[in-house]
């Protein structure tokens, strides 16, 4: 998966929050819509998609869309 | 000064028990609190080393082993033709796997409803069905609060499996309470077993998570075994269908 692919497939996970607020830059946790509930699904998105396993504490630690995917790619 | 050997109905002694799940958590604390208590217990897993080490740390002679994947509906049948009659079974292998329900996947909800649900109360029908659970037999499920709808956030498939075992267990007391066996359940909340140690929560969320709890801690698989064993002892001979809350006071808020 690109880093395009992933920052699409991220902001699939959200309803709410329109798709073109969401750039490799953004700042994910500063977004209204962030929870536990969507951070769920991005751990079962990543899982399914990438078959990689990312925790909870892995989304907290990154900041940004980018920093995650690398955190992904790097496992 | 009273004697307490003669007079003790929360006592094993003399009873025989089928533990699931015993290679690890819950499962093995009953292991070994029943051992204590003076059953002869058989426990079972699908890892022979672990349940070793679970034998190693029980009290007594007499307790067997048994290798069984509850995945697989035969096997469990075979292990049932392997027991002895007994006094009483924890119902207790389980596991859960955390997803939203967007991404609930069929495969693996199936695979949780077969270990937590399904194998175990086809536990219970085989030995009934061999005719080798003896009158006055105890029936101990593992259920959760989950099991009677209290949740969190990501584990509905856990939830859903853990409810119709909350369920089963009030329909099984009506049906084999006149053959004197008593089917209960308890319902533990956050237990300190490998599933919290996994690392998949932060040190920080655990201390939060505490807060929630009115006794300030999580429980152990030991506080999780002495309420199961009061309901396999005599000394609660008069309880079936019951669904017993051992959350440290979690469900009071």
């Amino acid at each position: 998966m690109t880093l395009d692919e992933f920052v699409k497939a991220f902001a699939a996970e959200f309803d709410d929050t329109p798709e073109e607020t969401f750039k490799a830059d953004t700042r994910y946790k500063e977004l209204d819509e962030w929870g536990s509930l969507i951070a769920l699904s991005i751990i079962s998105m990543v899982d399914d998609e990438m078959d990689k396993r990312v925790t909870g504490a892995d989304l907290r630690n990154c900041s940004t869309i980018e920093e995650l995917f690398n955190l992904v790619e790097s496992k | 000064m009273q004697n307490y050997d003669i007079y003790n109905p929360f006592s094993l002694k003399g009873k025989k028990i089928l533990i699931t799940g015993a290679s690890s958590g819950i499962g093995k604390g009953a292991a070994i609190e029943c051992s204590k208590m003076g059953a002869k217990v058989i426990i079972t897993a699908r890892n022979e080393e672990r349940l070793q080490e679970t034998l190693q740390q029980m009290t007594g002679e007499g307790h067997e082993i048994r290798i069984c994947d509850l995945a697989n509906n035969k096997a469990i049948k075979e292990m049932v033709d392997t027991l002895p009659e007994l006094n009483g079974i924890v119902n207790n292998a389980g596991f859960t796997i955390t997803r939203p329900v967007r991404k609930i996947e069929e495969e693996a909800f199936q695979q949780i409803m077969q270990v937590n649900t399904i194998a175990p109360i086809l536990t219970l029908k085989y030995l009934l069905n061999a005719k080798k659970l003896l009158n006055g037999s105890s029936i101990v499920f593992t259920s959760s609060l989950a099991g009677i709808g209290r949740m969190s956030v990501g584990n509905t498939m856990y939830g859903c499996s853990k409810g119709a075992i909350s369920a089963f267990i009030q329909g099984a007391a009506k049906e084999l309470a006149p053959k004197g066996i008593r089917v209960n359940a308890v319902c533990p909340a956050m237990v300190e077993t490998q599933i919290l140690s996994a690392g998949v929560i932060t040190q920080e969320q655990v201390e939060l998570t505490k807060k929630l709890y009115p006794l300030g801690r999580f429980g152990t698989p030991e506080d999780i075994a002495r309420a199961m064993v009061f309901l396999l002892s005599d000394a609660s001979t008069w309880i079936t269908g019951v669904n017993l809350l051992v959350d440290g006071g979690r469900a009071l808020y």
